[in-house]
């Protein structure tokens, strides 16, 4: 070539397409699939597998299944393949358990604005995100409210004692007087001991069906003899399907998260006593089988408490699955807490930090964005734990649908059933690790390798 | 030494719970709502509808419970268990009694404090293989794996089976019913035991039940019947006359579409005294004297129960068999009501 002709400079010249046969599909399954001998006997080997299963499969579940009949004998009569009928038939039960049919806009509500509640916490660009806040955390007694309705007076012991609603008014007053002179005077301990027990007044107020039933009742918006309320409760035994996983599920991740960081600080903490009663705590139930908690939960509880003590099965089941989740999240955290250079604590201390403030913003920032997959693995291990509620008589998704297959016009589909419940598990568990991907992206600050 | 202590101490406050439980009917009558123990679905026995309501044999009876304490069959609060949970449930109060297909065993009654209240079912196990093992008697069944429930009699009488008979299996253990019918079409066991009914019920769903036999050996005696914790014998009773009554209004052809004429005009004294036209046999147990009747209203006799459930109309389709009244050649029987 000669020099004269060329008619770029020299280092301007554009570079060209790589020649053809380095580039594309063809070049990519070369190097891929027919990369050398072994490659191309196992891609036969696998293709001629795939042909074997998947159009069976897809057969089975959707050219040649049956959507519409009233019972097994009636979908196969229709189709050989799967009976969808049959999970469309029960898609209520599925959802809702036994939860009564005129009550379900209460839970598909709460529902609607867990959503609400959880997008500011999960999403940082969220439009209002400050007063959104505010809602998710007041969130948890909406959906009580909602989901379960107005508790009984009686049975949160407002009646007893010595005379009743004027015994709490007297503790609210006292309590919310202390928080107001601790916050005035910046002493957090008259502010914390004030505000435990006003807020625990609120909120049982709040729930209570004095509330809720009494007052409207005596201003004319209900009717207690014609049963209309506006929020009836609904006996907990009678959830079930997704509503009873979902509840249990949220709860248990919700809650697992911050009293795990507490346990772990508590074991990376300095006194002896916190540390030794955490370290207690994550061994002993980390040394059980969730399975050994839940059956203490349902049988054997009844047995230590005073008799004629009706201690809601479900709440003790929340209770159980929050601690066992928050023990593992405790040892999640402090693989975090491990991770971190001595240093940061020290420079912390140098600048004269407090332990609160170390924490705050120096340590617990960086642990926790280290610990973010074993976090969610942690949720999703929970999540679907929650099946095994069916052993103490929970009737979950699973549950349900072992109930519904033993119903003699549908029964033997046990595999419609089982992948029903395959798919939502999948849906909710792939939808949390996404979002694991998601947070590690957004929170990368150049550690990651 | 502590660690005794701190054990009888547990003891006496499990005894103190159990005492305290005693009055079960007064329990029930104040909760407003009875809570009886099922299993979580066997086809014909207990299962949901669509609208998630319980329906089938065991669920039947306890309905019938609610019927006769409570004045509605539906006031019912189903707790449902698996075969290794159902006692505990019941010894822990989680349940007022348990109707769950259960066999009624010497141990169950003497050794895990369990009160049986009669047989609502008289059942036996047997044995089904596909007809391609060419296997026409249990005793050809030497080295056969066999699918089997865990924690129920039926794994019991198996190994009792073979040993007896000097021949060798493999216990393929199981859970549930439903997870036996598809290991067993699926193939990994030569065997399905159960009860006979429960074979019957699985065989009726099979795509092709006819390639299937239940070998001719019944190898167990399988009676089911309700239970209640022991200890209190009042509510015993409640349950076991709510049990009488059903069966002995077959025998006296009562039925839920012929009660309230019956009660009107009762045709003979024992029909009276069944439906409390005559003497004052509720009160005897705590309930007053129509409690009877409000139970085949609610549920009907024996006879409706199970032809609604699992009888020969039924996708189960099963015989009434020994299940039949004693004057129809089965071994029903119920103690009189007078």
């Amino acid at each position: 070539m000669n020099i004269t002709t060329q008619s770029y400079k020299p280092g301007e010249h554009p570079s060209l397409p790589p020649p053809r046969n380095l580039v594309g599909p063809v070049k990519w399954a070369k190097d891929n699939l027919f990369g050398s001998i072994t490659n191309t006997i196992l891609t036969i080997v696998a293709v001629y597998l795939l042909y074997l299963i998947v159009p069976a499969i897809l057969d089975y579940f959707f050219f040649n299944a049956a959507f519409e009949g009233s019972s097994r004998a009636e979908c196969r009569e229709i189709a050989k393949g799967a009976c969808w009928a049959f999970i469309d038939e029960r898609i209520s039960v599925f959802t809702y358990g036994f939860y009564p049919v005129e009550e379900r806009w209460r839970p598909n509500l709460a529902f609607v604005l867990l959503f609400v509640a959880l997008a500011p916490v999960l999403f940082d660009k969220v439009p209002y995100r400050g007063k959104l806040l505010v809602f998710s955390l007041l969130y948890p007694l909406l959906a009580v409210l909602l989901i379960v309705g107005p508790v009984s007076v009686e049975s949160m012991h407002f009646s007893q004692g010595v005379s009743g609603p004027l015994t709490w008014l007297v503790i609210f007053a006292f309590a919310s007087a202390l928080f107001v002179y601790g916050s005035k005077t910046h002493n957090a301990l008259a502010m914390v001991v004030g505000i435990v027990p006003a807020g625990f007044v609120l909120v049982a107020f709040f729930l209570s069906d004095a509330l809720w039933i009494s007052i409207p009742d005596s201003i004319g918006l209900t009717n207690a003899a014609d049963d209309i309320y506006i929020f009836e409760p609904v006996d907990t035994h009678l959830f079930g399907g997704v509503l009873l996983t979902i509840i249990i599920g949220v709860t248990g991740i919700t809650l697992s998260l911050p009293i795990g960081i507490v346990l772990a600080l508590g074991r990376y903490s300095n006194l002896p006593a916190i540390r030794t009663l955490c370290i207690m705590f994550i061994e002993f139930i980390r040394g059980v089988p969730l399975i050994t908690l839940l059956f203490v939960a349902s049988t054997m509880l009844s047995y230590f408490l005073p008799p004629g003590t009706d201690f809601d099965l479900l709440l003790r089941v929340l209770i159980m699955v929050t601690l066992f989740a928050s023990a593992y999240m405790a040892e999640v955290i402090r693989g975090g807490l491990q991770s971190l250079p001595k240093g940061q604590f020290e420079a912390a201390d140098a600048m004269g930090l407090k332990y609160w403030q170390t924490m705050r913003h120096i340590i617990l920032p960086q642990a926790l964005k280290v610990s973010i997959p074993g976090i969610v693995n942690t949720f999703i291990g929970l999540y679907k734990d929650t099946t095994l509620v069916l052993i103490i008589g929970l009737l979950d998704i699973l549950g349900v649908g072992k109930t519904a297959i033993s119903d003699p016009a549908w029964n033997g589909l046990s595999t419609e059933v089982y992948v029903f419940v395959a798919v939502f598990f999948f849906v909710s568990c792939f939808g949390m690790s996404r979002y694991s991907l998601y947070l590690e992206r957004k929170l990368h600050t150049g550690h990651k390798r | 030494m502590k660690l005794k202590s701190i054990l009888v101490a547990g003891a006496a406050m499990a005894m103190s719970a159990t005492i305290a439980n005693a009055a079960t009917l007064d329990d029930v009558k104040a909760r407003g709502e009875l809570n009886c123990i099922v299993t979580t679905g066997l086809v014909g026995f207990a299962y949901t509808d669509e609208s998630g309501k319980w329906n089938g044999f065991d669920v039947d009876f306890c309905r019938g419970v609610a019927a006769a304490v409570l004045g509605d069959g539906m006031k019912v609060k189903f707790v449902p268990t698996t075969g290794k949970t159902r006692f505990t449930a019941l010894n822990a109060g989680e349940g007022d009694v348990l109707y769950r297909n259960t066999t009624v065993t010497m141990s169950r009654d003497a050794d895990l404090k369990l009160t049986f209240l009669g047989v609502n079912y008289y059942d036996g196990q047997g044995f089904m293989v596909s007809k391609d093992l060419g296997v026409t008697s249990a005793k050809e069944l030497d080295g056969a794996s066999v699918c089997i429930q865990t924690g129920t009699t039926t794994e019991l009488n198996l190994a009792d089976y073979f040993r007896a008979t000097g021949m060798s299996y493999e216990p393929v253990p199981i859970e549930t019913n439903e997870e036996a019918r598809t290991n067993y079409l699926a193939g990994r066991c030569d065997v399905y035991t159960t009860d006979a009914s429960g074979l019957a019920a699985s065989r009726a769903t099979f795509d092709d039940p006819k390639n299937h036999i239940i070998l001719p050996e019944i190898i167990s005696k399988e009676p089911l019947g309700p239970a209640v914790r022991q200890g209190d014998d009042d509510w015993a009773d409640v349950n076991r006359w709510v049990l009488n009554a059903i069966i002995e209004a077959e025998e006296f052809g009562i039925t839920s579409a012929n009660v309230d004429e019956m009660a009107a005009n009762p045709p003979n004294p024992s029909i009276a005294r069944i439906l409390g036209v005559e003497g004052n046999y509720g009160e005897m147990i705590g309930l007053d004297n129509e409690w009877a009747k409000r139970v085949i209203k609610a549920v009907g006799n024996y006879g409706e129960i199970f032809d609604r459930n699992i009888g020969p109309n039924t996708e189960i389709g099963l015989e009434r068999g020994l299940n039949a009244q004693w004057k129809d050649g089965g071994i029903l029987y119920s103690a009189p009501i007078r």
